[in-house]
């Protein structure tokens, strides 16, 4: 990174410290803080997309559909996360290929299933074995985010589920007597509605998707822990210009720091969230805005 | 979101123009977090005993080849799944791991396994042993029947040792030797004779890659440069 960087052992502490914190290692770590970001401004909506579908289905009035909902949350809430993160992904990964493999190589002669081996013709491995690392890399990602959503969607659908049947039925009963349809009735007055009585599950759930990110070195998806770890632990000065002892303790208290102000900007965020929803509500929130208001 | 459609609708794009061909990129796998076999360097690239051995065999099995970082506990579900196409990530030939997934022939020869401990005296039979999940010396004194507690990472088996979670940490000596001597870390003189070498993790139906190294290999171990790679490395004994 900077010039006097080429010969580490000859340098006082301050420099040693810039070049330390500045080598190829160290700018992986500041990337991967942008790929939790980035991981967590992606999942967070697909994750409540799943998790408003989830919950619409289970309400549903046709049986299967509301088996299908139902079945959804009782069957991912109930099976453990890291036991989701081995085999569904894996799972989920081949199911692709499979599909790839049906369309592009009908002609294909050997079975795909030889012994412990899943063998797809080249044409429908995904990604391409041709392909760079970074489209490996971006895949992995993105199947990193359809296994957090489904997971956390799961958990989200009966937050909203919870929170469809919270509103007042007195509020739904007016809204068939003014003479709206049901799906009229879902739109403009449930749906509105239940978000104050969502709001502190689903801000749970947020806070705990925060933290759940190093399940992505299951996947091969290198996250801030996994780099923390790395960077901090012990290292022989056979292998590295910055010998150094167990630094983790440092790495983590940054991460702790980190995790910290992503709480805290979050609950700022919820907190003026729950503010804005209250307005009008028959809730002791909605009646201390109208009190402001009024005063 | 929308990065996340232009990334999909890329892919398939690739994946429609590319041609394919069996192996025309071979992903080598490796955990990162092994030295002297393989660790990442300050670059944040893979380097290590393997990494050059890698790359040696691929040039002359006349292969493109390309390094891919893989957590140990998944390694060889990855493997099977065809993530990647190889592991060469320190990992022993055992009968275990034979059933699952196919080996090449070893390209480093049988070592004794180390302990390191802070006292030398340390009762292993007594004491709590600390070693990486899935690993022969794991799976060594679980047969033993003593005290075992098992970590993801090795350097988090002899962090262990360091703080006192554990009296003793069982692995390959080449591994403890990069430890032994720092922070009062002292190995022992008792050694086990475990595992039946290293090599090339593929799969099983992988038998023509396969061979494309063996031989590769076969070629390193008769004209010395295999030799001259151990000994740089401080990996092994000698063939």
């Amino acid at each position: 990174m900077f010039e006097f960087c080429s010969d580490p052992e000859a340098l006082e502490r301050l420099r040693w410290f810039a070049c330390y914190l500045s080598n190829g290692k160290h700018m992986a770590f500041y990337a991967s803080f942008g790929t939790v970001m980035v991981l967590l401004a992606i999942t967070a909506p697909v994750a409540m997309a799943f998790g408003f579908a989830g919950a619409s289905a289970a309400r549903s009035r046709i049986l299967p559909i509301r088996w299908l909902g139902k079945g959804y949350t009782a069957i991912v809430r109930g099976v453990p996360d890291i036991v989701f993160f081995l085999f569904f992904v894996i799972a989920l990964d081949q199911a692709f290929e499979w599909m790839r493999h049906q369309i592009k190589c009908p002609d294909w002669a050997d079975p795909i299933r030889q012994g412990n081996d899943f063998i797809v013709c080249g044409a429908a491995k995904l990604p391409l074995n041709t392909a760079p690392q970074w489209i490996h890399e971006t895949y992995g990602f993105f199947l990193a985010v359809l296994t957090f959503a489904i997971v956390f969607g799961a958990f989200a659908a009966n937050v909203l589920f919870g929170a469809m049947r919270a509103v007042p039925m007195a509020q739904l009963e007016t809204a068939a007597a003014y003479g709206m349809s049901e799906r009229q009735t879902f739109w403009r007055v449930l749906v509105p509605q239940m978000w104050l009585y969502a709001l502190p599950g689903l801000s749970n759930l947020w806070l705990i998707l925060v933290k759940a990110t190093p399940l992505l070195f299951l996947l091969g998806v290198e996250d801030i822990v996994y780099w923390a770890r790395e960077l901090g632990g012990f290292v022989n000065p056979r292998f590295t210009d910055y010998p150094h002892g167990d630094w983790r303790l440092f790495y983590f208290l940054g991460l702790l720091v980190f995790y910290l102000f992503l709480t805290w900007g979050s609950e700022r965020v919820l907190a003026r969230l729950t503010k804005r929803l209250s307005h009008g509500q028959a809730t002791m929130g909605g009646e201390a805005a109208r009190r402001e208001a009024q005063a | 979101m929308k990065k996340l459609v232009l990334t999909t609708a890329a892919m398939a794009l690739m994946a429609g123009t590319a041609l394919a061909d069996g192996h025309a990129v071979v992903r080598l796998g490796t955990e990162g977090a092994y030295a002297p076999w393989n660790f990442v360097n300050d670059a944040g690239e893979i380097d290590g005993f393997e990494r050059e051995l890698g790359d040696e065999l691929c040039t002359r099995a006349e292969l493109t080849c390309e390094w891919v970082k893989n957590d140990w506990d998944s390694i060889i579900p990855n493997l099977l799944s065809g993530n990647y196409d190889a592991i060469i990530a320190g990992m022993s030939i055992t009968a275990e791991r034979e059933e699952v997934i196919d080996f090449t022939q070893a390209y480093t020869p049988p070592d004794p396994s180390a302990y390191v401990a802070l006292d030398a005296s340390v009762d292993l039979e007594n004491g709590v042993i600390a070693a990486q999940t899935s690993t022969i010396q794991a799976s060594f004194i679980a047969d033993k029947g003593w005290t075992l507690i098992e970590f993801a990472s090795p350097e988090d088996t002899v962090a262990a040792v360091r703080n006192g979670e554990a009296d003793a940490v069982l692995a390959d000596k080449s591994f403890l030797d990069t430890v032994a001597g720092t922070d009062g870390l002292v190995m022992l003189e008792r050694m086990e004779a475990i595992g039946g070498g290293v090599g090339m993790g593929l799969r099983e139906s992988d038998a023509d890659l396969r061979a494309k190294f063996d031989a590769a290999i076969s070629d390193m171990k008769a004209d010395g440069t295999l030799n001259t790679m151990i000994a740089k490395w401080e990996v092994a004994s000698q063939w």
